[in-house]
């Protein structure tokens, strides 16, 4: 297996020729360079040759011809990924399934939607809406991203604690084999008979087959939706309030904070009214029948007032909620307008730990003299920090990685993890080792072997390479910038 | 209160070394459910018992596998909390583990999620002896295979469950069931379409003609909606009866078999049934084998009848082939829970 690749280019373009109409084959260098990387473009690469198949047939073709030939395959979605897990293997495919983007079937009476990886997140919500349904994982990047790539990830959102992840909203899927081989798994049912190998996909990061149909659980649109939004004058505060909301008994639809520079980044950027001078801000949203919100909004109003909130509005209108939204749901742009670039991070922590790591990171931030803005999905502890510097400096871009990779092991460190919602990918392959063991590891390199013995299938993602599996085709150990 | 890891590693220890296979069990409350007949020597993981740490206001809890729902239940209860899935506690001996292992679940189900949707991380012995911990304690963890997961419904055949995170919830404020006479046919109809109003629906079955509704949540809602949806009020006993599988509809003999379905799939007649989780799950009594079912649906014999033989259909070729290799992956001596499975697992 440490042999040259067994096959040319050549031989690999003609034999994907024969399977692909010549516009789904994308040859040359210039045309493959928007695949070169996803959302982390800190990462790229060009691969051997670009596949767009527009039938579940001729992924099939593709993955059969791939392992005949043992040429590695990346799947590929709507390349909004923030961990490089669709960067391209440089002697391998890239899988872009873009164009299985139809919605297959809707059954309102069962609440469920049969679509192809492609579709957006967003436009099977659309879809549905007719029906008085929704699907519930709102990434925000629903708007362009596919819910093949949300399947892959384990893709989350705002709305995690109440409505839960990607695993939680799915009944079944197709899948193609490293072989070639398609298998539906999961039911028309909530059970299926043996292994559950539709949640050990899920999240799986294209290392274990790909997916070319997903059935999904629609859920009723509630009757209404208000948000609170609560200054504090400090992060230790808010972080407080937080916990005496669940303490109440209340689940909100969503609960988000943002620290001070992220608030004043997302005041300036979308006028929302935030107070610029808090040291954190809060946004609950509570959804259901008109007197169930009612009821929690004067709840959630009380423990917010008597947890020392300095400003407290509540949205009277679905314009002024969605107001309230716009600052939080733009705080990633926000901050790139502040810096050239920025790094998302994405570690999650017990919510009780959230002033000690803000701390921390503050702290950090002085030692890499690097600016960081805090968005936290308080409601699930996911924190989002994000890392201000010039991608056009090669030692800023370092002291940006290190700075990054010291939030994760802080993480961990606190009970935490490394990846919330954003998955593993190329990026946080190092800090694996500081979340599992090694006997944890060749444990997920087992389960890899049992799905993909020829190690095919997006190599070097998700987890780390490690000696036992020699054969193991690693990828080259630098990576361009920029 | 009792912390055994260790005597448990060295047990699967010995049983790799000697290919000497187990069969795992706790309260054995479910030895003659859900799978087929396991033979081999009994591995005890009960006495691995007690909760570990509980974190009200992070909605988690993490326990020992050997610890039975009750203890679970009552510590959450002092916080007004409570374990969303509603697993049968089958006379109070079920334990945390075994109900993960069975992936067993109440009416909430389709509404709140199953054991399965509320484990956030676990810890296991695979049968190299080794303790893995997988997942975390934290509501959204990316890392890694999702090897919690994996333990619903895997009868404990890829490892020994030692430890289990979970995602916990508050105890509704208030709830209500509503009952109204109705025919199998018109009970699926009416539950799917309820299902698809925005109203705090918990629960919904169809027994002895006669349809249930539960409203749980928020006090106002509750009161609002039964008043809307009208019907018979009830208190919750009819709930409790299905959790535990107290109601006479699963009394007797006769062997009882659930039918995994979409919700609207139609109404098979012919058998005895029982309709829970909103239309999705069917417990059927006496043969069902011979029955026109539902395309996509899943049939297994739940309890009685032969045990020594498959209890649940067979699997497409390419599934089965991946689920052997996975479970060799695990458990490549093939010591945990042989045949519990499937004959072949």
């Amino acid at each position: 297996m440490n042999a040259p690749p067994a096959f040319s280019k050549q031989a690999l373009a003609s034999a994907l020729r024969a399977i692909l109409p010549a516009e789904c084959l994308v040859e040359d260098k210039e045309s493959q360079r928007p695949f070169e990387c996803d959302g982390l473009s800190l990462y790229r690469e060009l691969p051997l040759l670009v596949a767009l198949p527009e039938t579940v047939e001729q992924v099939q073709a593709i993955m059969q011809c791939c392992h005949r030939l043992q040429v590695p395959v990346v799947a590929r979605g709507s390349g909004t990924g923030l961990c490089a897990g669709a960067m391209p293997h440089p002697e391998g495919v890239l899988l872009g399934l873009s164009k299985l983007n139809a919605i297959m079937e809707i059954d309102p009476q069962a609440r469920t939607a049969r679509v192809q990886p492609g579709v957006t997140n967003l436009s099977i919500s659309e879809a549905v809406a007719p029906h008085g349904l929704y699907y519930g994982p709102d990434p925000s990047s629903q708007i362009a991203c596919s819910i093949g790539g949300n399947v892959a990830e384990n893709s989350g959102g705002v709305h995690c604690l109440k409505y839960g992840l990607t695993v939680h909203n799915l009944l079944s899927v197709e899948m193609i084999t490293a072989q070639g081989e398609r298998v539906e798994l999961g039911s028309s049912g909530l059970d299926s008979p043996g292994y559950d190998l539709m949640a050990l996909v899920t999240g799986s990061e294209g290392l274990l087959g790909v997916v070319t149909a997903v059935t999904v659980k629609l859920l009723p649109l509630p009757e209404v939706a208000r948000v609170v939004m609560a200054g504090f004058d400090s992060v230790r505060a808010a972080g407080d309030a937080v916990g005496a909301v669940i303490a109440a008994g209340i689940i909100p639809a969503g609960l988000e904070m943002m620290d001070a520079l992220a608030v004043q980044a997302a005041e300036d950027f979308a006028h929302a009214g935030y107070p610029r001078d808090a040291q954190a801000v809060l946004l609950c949203e509570l959804d259901g029948t008109e007197q169930e919100v009612d009821q929690h909004i004067a709840a959630v109003e009380r423990i917010f007032t008597e947890g020392g909130a300095t400003t407290l509005r509540v949205s009277a209108s679905d314009a002024e909620r969605a107001l309230l939204w716009k600052g939080r749901k733009s705080a990633f742009p926000a901050v790139g307008r502040m810096s050239p670039d920025y790094y998302c991070m994405d570690g999650t922590i017990p919510r009780s730990q959230v002033s000690h790591v803000l701390e921390e990171i503050s702290r950090l931030s002085t030692k890499y003299q690097l600016r960081c803005a805090n968005v936290f999905h308080a409601g699930d502890g996911n924190l989002h920090p994000l890392i201000m510097f010039d991608g056009g400096c090669a030692e800023q871009v370092a002291r940006a990685e290190q700075f990054g990779a010291e939030i994760l092991e802080l993480s961990v460190a606190v009970g935490g993890c490394i990846t919330g919602e954003h998955g593993v990918g190329l990026e946080k392959l190092a800090q694996m080792e500081s979340q599992f063991s090694i006997a944890e590891l060749h444990q997920f390199e087992d389960i890899k072997h049992a799905f993909d013995p020829a190690l095919t299938l997006n190599p070097g993602k998700g987890i780390p390479i490690l000696k036992r599996c020699q054969e193991y085709r690693a990828l080259p150990r630098k990576h361009q910038h920029g | 209160m009792a912390d055994l890891l260790a005597h448990l590693q060295a047990h699967v220890r010995e049983a790799a070394a000697n290919a000497s296979p187990v069969a795992i069990r706790a309260g054995n409350t479910k030895s003659h459910l859900v799978g087929r007949y396991c033979h081999a020597r009994p591995l005890d993981v009960g006495d691995h018992r007690g909760v570990i740490d509980y974190q009200p206001d992070e909605l988690v809890i993490s326990a020992r596998a050997g610890t039975p729902l009750p203890e679970l239940e009552s510590v959450l209860a002092e916080h007004n909390q409570v374990l969303p899935f509603e697993p049968p506690r089958y006379g109070g001996r079920a334990t945390l583990g075994g109900t993960l292992a069975c992936n067993l679940s109440g009416p909430a189900r389709p509404w709140l999620g199953s054991v399965r949707d509320a484990v956030l991380g676990v810890q296991l012995i695979n049968g190299e002896a080794q303790v893995l911990n997988v997942g975390g304690k934290v509501m959204k963890n990316v890392a890694g295979y999702d090897v919690s997961r994996l333990q619903a419904g895997a009868l404990g055949t890829l490892g020994v469950i030692t430890q289990i995170h979970l995602k916990v919830l508050p105890r509704a404020q208030a709830t209500q069931t509503l009952a109204y006479e109705m025919t199998a046919s018109q009970a699926l109809e009416t539950m799917c379409s309820r299902a698809r109003e925005p109203r705090p629906l918990t629960g919904a079955c169809w027994v002895n003609n006669r349809l249930f509704l539960r409203l749980a949540g928020a006090a106002s809602a509750v009161r609002h909606t039964a008043s809307q949806w009208g019907g018979e009020q009830l208190d919750d006993e009819i709930w409790s009866q299905l959790r535990e599988m107290s109601h006479p509809f699963f009394a007797g003999k006769a062997p009882l078999w659930r039918l995994s379905t979409a919700p609207n799939a139609p109404h098979c007649e012919g058998v005895e049934q029982c309709i829970d989780w909103g239309g999705a799950q069917r417990w059927l009594r006496g043969e069902a084998r011979s029955l026109d079912l539902p395309r996509g649906a899943h049939l297994s014999l739940f309890a009685g009848g032969d045990r020594d033989t498959e209890v649940r259909g067979a699997l497409d070729p390419v599934q089965q082939r991946l689920q052997q290799r996975l479970k060799k992956s695990f458990d490549p001596a093939g010591i945990f829970n042989p045949g519990r499975l499937y004959s072949w697992m």
